[in-house]
């Protein structure tokens, strides 16, 4: 191949953008004989990244994790990155370009610089403490500069621009813990998006979420305190604004400088005139992504630049795509608020009509523009539940049937009809995926789920709202070509943990080389290992250290505490619904102190001591054990905890002993090993001071008894407990939790917490309440007597282990030096010597 | 490092076998290194299979993997036993030492033989050259 072609054509490529990225792989994914040789011109330190994603920075991810596509991409033969590498000047006489004190000649040249924000001309607004919203190195330092601070009280912020922008930054403060308002000039919040009534919609939303709202009014001055630093906005109407930082998000100019100087010609507002193959006039010189100025415009999305870069791909590859117009369907990424608009959203359209649905006390504002006779879906807004966007954008130019208001009804729109999309609708609209595509892809190209229709279409990779809508389309496509979707465990198991479950259960297997044999193949992994030993704790079999389960054990489970980073363990006594005497405090800080742990309490309303080696364990256990502590099974997929208020007893509000109950509870349940952690609340009243709505299982006091709530959780995904059944007696609350947990115990798969099972389980909650409430499988005495079983085989493992001398001598450093300390586990956390880090302590990241 | 059997110059006896666990390992201190030894299962031919390999895990650089899970990893030809770390389950080889999850990462290997019952690995100068 390489001896074929003579000379590579050159392509220099400025800015290395998102949609410079773009342009590379699809240019690379085609060019095949290798005809161009790509040098990308880059002014920022790293690779193309994720600027949609950006706001993610905040919620801990690392920046490369924002990195685009592969980064083999930038080792393929013929293309070369430079980093760091802004391009001073562009010559279109002599066909090069300057960069690194040094000229490139190029055959074609693409410019991708993209845009830079614009700041308005506020006195102030270059004082240290103002930023802007843009790289990556921005939302460092705003980071750096929002969480260094020593004060006395919380960081103030403000965010000026009430767009995107703006209510994302405002997220990434409140976040942070920063006291945030929003200023805003016009009379409504994302002005360009949403019409006056979202716009109310929204505010309120937003001022729920604890960040302050101020529309119509404009910041005069920026003023520095005694230290040179922001310390006060001033507005128009005379009012001010104390503030430690400032954010402008005032929208964005294109970098159109280079190509200024070059004497290419600039749109009004700005943005390099192109036509509509994204030629400037002058010969080899395209513009692509927010710097171009085309149909008269430029655009601050990814999807039309993405369209520009495959347009360029495939010009320079001798084809003759052009511009097909732009999709500027917006949705707010901004966590906790939906926001989406799309098509004709300000009903622009003549003859437009619009229906709109309100409901002021829930927040949500959702608007459709129809055609005049009411059939064609023509656009939208969306404020406070935006979970039809996902299906409705598609329908855009579609017929929406009989009755287009069903689409609005918070029933509606979950029962929206993915599978009749037309082939032609746009899926994903940053990456121009049509249904069709989608289901291509499974169809023809043998992808088979979500994970390999992503990487083969592209769709879902940008911003991501499209997703639900994709993963349905999958899964309806491969269900309609025979493909059984594939719920296997592991290599070694083709079952799905619940029906290897039932197998267990039914054919009464007992140990794992068994269900290895009968039901597997190889010797099994980390995977499928911890699910069986599950399984096995389950249906009550054994001591977690016993010979055949010993081998199928997480090292939490298997040395009954929890694997720190440096190698250490963290101990967890059981503090049943986190009632606790003097003198178990004082036991449990008597251990800590005589072994040199540091303690901490817990979110659970119980105290970890961290930092035992492994050959510590069985020592700090027996004093515990002597003082009644038992396993608090926090390394276990079992019952955490029973979080509690302090309820009837000592509240003056409260109606039910709520600590009585949560610790009745937790010793039912304590050891029930299940596929994932289980967390129970009991609060002692409506007021909800143990977040029991936050629990898998949550119980608040009524007058008359109990409510029950299920399928909470907090964690990456918090999700808020559903009312399952109300005011029910303390016998039928526990008859009700047993058989709710039995049922999941059973079916739910590996690692899937109650809230994902009840939303996976054919017919929802509903049916689940049918078979747990109602008995409808008639497995209700079955379920009632596993749980019996559990409840009275239940021993402490703790206990049990410290009485089995063969069990004990396996809690050893060494098993030929026993008494030799390893140098080689912990140490490795800072605050180990000191065992309290104080206030001065550095916050490690 | 990782020393072929023709270039141990001590064995260190470390336990009788029958103090390990199947499918479990310990950790053991062989010429002041950590080791960790696991003990598989009979797979049928009665002989008693031992693995030794580095205990020190280089991805969280603390000394865990006698606390690994076994398990394997392929059919046929390409089957291989397996241990995964306890820390961040990265997946290595116990034959050979390769991390199989993020390849290029070596655990060092000890041969291992059996004496009068008891477990002893062998370790000795490390290689000169390559
Ligand atoms: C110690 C503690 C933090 C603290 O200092 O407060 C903690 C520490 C750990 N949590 Fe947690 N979680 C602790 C309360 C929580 C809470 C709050 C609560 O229970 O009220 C949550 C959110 C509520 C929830 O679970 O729904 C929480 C959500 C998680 C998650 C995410 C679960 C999810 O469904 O997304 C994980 C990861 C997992 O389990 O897969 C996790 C995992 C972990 C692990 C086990 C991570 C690990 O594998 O090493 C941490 C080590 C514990 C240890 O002792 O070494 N921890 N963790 C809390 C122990 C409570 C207790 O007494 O048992
Ligand atoms: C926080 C945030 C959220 C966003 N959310 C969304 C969203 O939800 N949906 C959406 O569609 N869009 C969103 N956008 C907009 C989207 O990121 C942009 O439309 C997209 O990045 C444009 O790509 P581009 O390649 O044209 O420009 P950029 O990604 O800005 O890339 C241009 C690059 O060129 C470099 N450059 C400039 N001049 C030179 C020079 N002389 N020499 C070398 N390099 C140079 C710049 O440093 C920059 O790295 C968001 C933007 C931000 C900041
Ligand atoms: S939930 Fe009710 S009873 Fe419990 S502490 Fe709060 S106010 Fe008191
Ligand atoms: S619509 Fe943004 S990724 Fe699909």
């Amino acid at each position: 191949m390489d001896e074929q072609h003579t000379v590579r054509r050159r392509l220099v490529v400025v800015g290395g953008g998102m949609v410079a990225h773009r342009l590379v792989e699809a240019l690379t994914d085609r060019d095949l004989d290798g005809a161009w040789q790509v040098d990308v011109f880059a002014e920022e330190s790293r690779p193309p990244y994720d600027r949609v994603a950006l706001t993610s920075f905040f919620s801990g991810r690392d920046p490369d994790d924002l990195l685009l596509g592969e980064p083999e991409l930038w080792h393929r033969d013929g293309v070369r990155l430079h980093t760091n590498a802004a391009v001073q000047r562009i010559d279109t006489e002599r066909r090069e370009v300057h960069a690194r004190g040094r000229r490139f000649p190029y055959d074609a040249l693409v410019i991708a610089t993209g845009s830079y924000p614009a700041v308005p001309p506020v006195p102030g607004s270059d004082l240290p403490g103002a930023f802007v919203y843009r790289t990556v190195d921005d939302v460092t330092e705003l980071r750096a500069w929002a969480t260094t601070r020593h004060l006395k009280r919380p960081v103030r912020g403000a965010v000026v621009g009430g767009g995107l922008l703006g209510l994302e930054a405002a997220g990434a403060l409140t976040a942070m813990g920063v006291e945030t308002t929003v200023v805003e000039f016009a009379p409504r919040l994302m002005p360009i998006q949403v019409d006056e009534g979202g716009g109310e919609g929204l505010r309120r939303l937003i001022e729920k979420l604890g960040v302050n709202v101020r529309t119509a009014t404009a910041t005069s001055k920026v003023r520095a305190g005694s230290n040179g630093r922001v310390n006060r906005m001033d507005f128009a109407d005379g009012s001010k604004l104390p503030v430690d930082l400032v954010v402008f998000a005032t929208g964005v100019r294109p970098r159109d400088e280079l190509a200024r100087e070059a004497g290419l010609p600039v749109g009004d507002r700005g943005g390099v005139v192109v036509d509509e193959t994204c030629a400037t006039g002058t010969p080899d010189v395209y513009a692509i992504g927010e710097v171009a100025c085309i149909e008269g415009r430029t655009w601050g999305l990814v999807a039309p630049g993405y369209t520009m870069a495959e347009i360029v791909a495939d010009r320079l590859l001798g084809g003759s795509a052009t511009f097909p117009g732009a999709d500027t369907s917006t949705k707010l990424k901004l966590l906790g608020v939906d926001v989406a608009s799309f098509g004709d959203a300000f009903a622009e359209s003549p003859g437009a009509l619009e229906v709109v649905y309100a409901d002021p006390v829930a927040g949500a504002y959702k608007k459709l523009v129809l055609s005049d006779d009411a059939q064609t879906l023509l656009g939208g807004v969306l404020v406070g539940d935006a979970s039809a966007y996902a299906s409705l954008r598609p329908m855009v130019g579609q017929k929406l049937g009989a009755d287009p208001t069903a689409w609005l009804l918070p029933e509606g729109a979950s029962a929206a009809p993915a599978a009749d999309l037309p082939d032609a609708a746009n899926v994903c609209s940053c990456n121009n995926v049509s249904a069709g595509a989608i289901r291509c892809a499974v169809s023809e190209e043998g992808c088979t789920d979500l994970a390999g229709v992503k990487a083969c279409t592209k769709a879902g990779t940008s911003c991501g709202s499209c997703l639900p809508l994709v993963k349905k389309l999958v899964g309806s496509e491969l269900e309609k070509s025979g493909v059984a979707v594939s719920n296997a465990l592991c290599e070694h198991f083709e079952l799905s943990r619940a029906q290897l479950f039932d197998v267990v259960r039914v054919q009464d297997l007992g140990t794992f080389s068994e269900i290895l044999e009968r039901h597997g193949t190889g010797r099994g992994c980390d995977i499928c290992r911890p699910v069986v030993a599950s399984i096995l704790a389950s249906l009550g079999t054994g001591h977690v250290l016993d010979r055949d389960t010993a081998r199928l054990q997480d090292t939490n489970d298997h040395v009954m505490a929890n694997l720190q980073k440096d190698g250490t363990y963290s101990v967890v006594p059981r503090v049943p619904g986190g009632e606790i005497t003097p003198q178990g405090l004082i036991d449990i800080g008597q251990v800590a102190s005589d072994f040199g742990l540091y303690t901490k309490i817990t979110g659970g309303q119980r105290i970890d001591l961290f930092g035992a080696r492994i050959e510590q364990l069985p020592s700090i256990w027996q004093r515990l054990v002597d003082a009644g502590f038992e396993s608090g099974h926090a390394y276990g997929k079992a019952l955490r905890t029973v979080k509690s208020c302090v309820g009837s007893q000592w509240c003056r509000y409260g109606v039910q002993d709520s600590v009585a109950l949560a610790i009745a509870l937790e010793l039912r349940y304590r050891g029930l090993r299940s596929p994932h952690k289980i967390k129970l609340g009991v609060s002692g009243c409506a007021r909800e001071c143990a977040e029991a709505r936050s629990k898998d299982v949550g119980v608040i006091a009524t007058e008359h008894g109990w409510n029950v709530y299920v399928g909470g959780n907090g964690g990456f995904t918090p999700r808020h407990a559903q009312l399952f059944a109300e005011d029910l007696s303390t016998d039928d609350l526990v008859r009700t939790i047993d058989r709710f947990l039995m049922y999941y115990v059973r079916t739910a798969d590996r690692l899937q917490r109650t809230a994902a099972w009840v939303e996976e389980h054919e017919g929802g909650l509903e049916a689940i309440a049918d078979v747990v409430i109602d008995d409808s499988l008639g497995i209700g005495a079955d379920l009632d007597a596993a749980m019996a079983c559990h409840v009275d085989g239940y021993v402490d493992e703790w206990a049990a282990t410290l009485a089995d001398p063969e069990k004990r001598a396996q809690f050893v450093s060494f098993v030929n030096a026993p008494d030799t300390q390893d140098d080689g586990v912990g140490g490795a956390i800072d605050n180990r010597g000191t065992v309290i880090a104080g206030p001065t302590l550095e916050v490690r990241r | 490092m990782t020393l072929t059997p023709d270039r141990v110059t001590t064995w260190t006896r470390i336990c009788p076998v029958d103090r390990l666990i199947p499918e479990r390992g310990v950790a053991a201190l062989v010429d002041s290194e950590p080791v960790a030894v696991f003990l598989l299962d009979d797979d049928g031919s009665g002989e008693v299979r031992v693995h030794a390999v580095a205990h020190h895990d280089p991805f969280s650089n603390a000394n865990v993997m006698a606390r690994g899970i076994i398990g394997s990893v392929g059919t046929g030809e390409d089957y291989r036993d397996t241990v995964a770390s306890p820390m961040y389950k990265q997946v290595f080889d116990l034959a050979t030492g390769q991390c199989l999850t993020e390849p290029g990462v070596c655990l060092s290997v000890y041969p291992v033989r059996l004496v009068d019952g008891h477990v002893e690995i062998g370790h000795g100068a490390p290689p000169s050259g390559p």
